[in-house]
């Protein structure tokens, strides 16, 4: 027998005993899956953020094919797509409603004074142990983009050294909310169109001292929409339970000083032209 | 004597990434974080175990035999029969462990089909067979080559986890300065040599 013959002999068997081997293995050691998780898992949009609270999409589908959550627990799904993953398992896709996050903060580098000179590791939480980073507020954004890192999607923009959300790119995870060591990102309804930029309960002398865009507590918008704006000490907030915010046009006849309250347009737009000459 | 060769000598003295420098993918790729690189580490040690006891058992069993007092020497076809049987290994790993312990299996995860082409177990089955060790002898150095690399893969990330809050200077930041590191990290693996 040539050597040749003998080779492809080897090789055969091989293959074939090989081949037999796994098919063998296959039928014996078989899972049997629910195909419904399968199901869930197309039809999610597998961003594996984590907003649900399980460990990615794969752990999702299964806590809801078994019942344990409802589909609307997904943040990034739409309306449309829980609907479709309720229809397709015949459950309750839950009451709920979607979220996006807001950095409640508005000092941008040339709104807050810089007051102290840091040149540690650019993290916001190393910088909110040392010293508090290098703005003068200490409930501010650090703005060193810890949030911007941790957002799945893209949706953070550090600009002028402030974190500005993109809100049309967030879709409510919440990964932010917990990177901040400050704690001045907040979840809030996504149709919601006034927000208050700023975190500061300090005294607003104080706050004005440090910050020019801090919310100093004069009661402007208390007053025009008391069932909307609520004071606690210097600072306003929005009551987000409330029937229908102002709009754009009613925010500007507030008038409010700082211009902390503001819609998310208005400061996105305000923090993108900041420091071009046209602010103040 | 020869035991300490294929244990301390495998781990330290020709460390499969820093001295043959052979599985450098993954020691570059998924070496970003510990805890990937404990995953990796783990499945390298299963699958080059259980591929040295194999490869070594069809290299002096089925590439050399006699047979109508013919002897028959089918050394050329050592690295295509090596990768089939690796391969075919690995696939059937999986399947079993799907099964039988789910937990191990999605700890391995994605790494356990990424190094059945991984140069370092079809390395560690062609060392065997060129030192024509037993089966035995095989294993053990099998063994103890992946726990070689997962010693020199989890120094590496922890070094690497380290190096994420350093500045270097900006033409160094991500793989260079990283490279940097590992040939460091090599030379200082060359410390070992000499030791059996």
């Amino acid at each position: 027998m040539s050597i040749l013959m003998v080779a492809a002999l080897v090789m055969g068997v091989l293959a074939l005993v090989l081949g037999t081997a796994i098919g063998i293995f296959v039928k014996f050691f078989k899972v049997k899956s629910d195909p419904r998780v399968e199901l869930v898992l197309e039809l999610l949009p597998g961003a594996n953020c984590g907003g649900c609270g399980c460990a990615g999409c794969a752990d999702f589908a299964k806590a809801v094919a078994s019942g344990k959550l409802q589909p609307n627990r997904c943040p990034v799904s739409s309306r449309e797509q829980v609907n479709a993953i309720a229809f397709a398992l015949g459950v309750d896709p839950g009451e709920g409603f979607a979220r996006r996050a807001v950095v409640c903060c508005s000092g941008d580098k040339y709104q807050t004074q810089m007051r102290k000179f840091y040149n540690g590791a650019i993290d916001c939480a190393a910088a909110n142990m040392i010293g508090g980073g290098p703005k003068g507020c200490r409930y501010g954004c650090i703005g060193m983009g810890n949030c911007a890192h941790a957002c799945p999607f893209g949706a953070i923009e550090v600009i002028n050294s402030l974190a500005v959300v993109h809100q049309e790119l967030c879709v409510g995870c919440g990964k932010c909310v917990t990177a901040c060591p400050r704690g001045v990102i907040k979840l809030v309804p996504a149709d919601s169109s006034a927000h208050v930029y700023c975190n500061s309960p300090e005294k607003g002398a104080t706050k004005r001292s440090l910050c020019h865009g801090g919310c100093i507590g004069c009661g402007k918008c208390e007053r025009a929409y008391p069932d909307k704006f609520t004071k606690t000490g210097f600072l306003a907030s929005v009551n987000y339970e409330a029937e229908k915010l102002p709009g754009t046009e009613e925010l500007e006849a507030i008038k409010c000083p700082t211009g902390a309250l503001a819609s998310e347009a208005g400061h996105y737009e305000s923090e993108k032209n900041a420091g071009k000459g046209d602010n103040k | 004597m020869k035991y300490l060769e294929l244990t301390v000598g495998a781990v330290l003295v020709y460390n499969f990434v820093l001295s043959r420098f052979l599985g450098i993918c993954p020691f570059l790729g998924v070496s970003k974080r510990v805890s990937t690189a404990m995953g990796m580490s783990g499945a390298v040690v299963f699958v080059m175990t259980l591929a040295s006891a194999i490869t070594a058992a069809i290299y002096r069993y089925l590439l050399h035999f006699t047979l109508n007092g013919v002897t028959y020497d089918l050394g050329f076809l050592q690295v295509l029969l090596f990768i089939l049987v690796i391969a075919a290994l690995v696939q059937i790993i999986e399947i079993v462990l799907q099964k039988l312990s789910p937990a191990l299996y999605q700890a391995l995860g994605i790494y356990l089909p990424l190094i059945t082409t991984n140069c370092a177990v079809l390395g560690v089955a062609t060392l065997n067979a060129k030192a024509n060790y037993s089966v035995l002898d095989a294993t053990i150095f099998g063994c103890f080559s992946g726990i070689g690399f997962a010693l020199a893969i989890l120094l590496f990330s922890s070094l690497r986890e380290k190096l994420e809050l350093a500045t270097p200077p900006k033409a160094f930041e991500g793989t260079p300065i990283a490279l940097v590191t590992a040939g460091i990290l090599a030379m200082a693996f060359c410390g070992f040599a000499g030791l059996c």
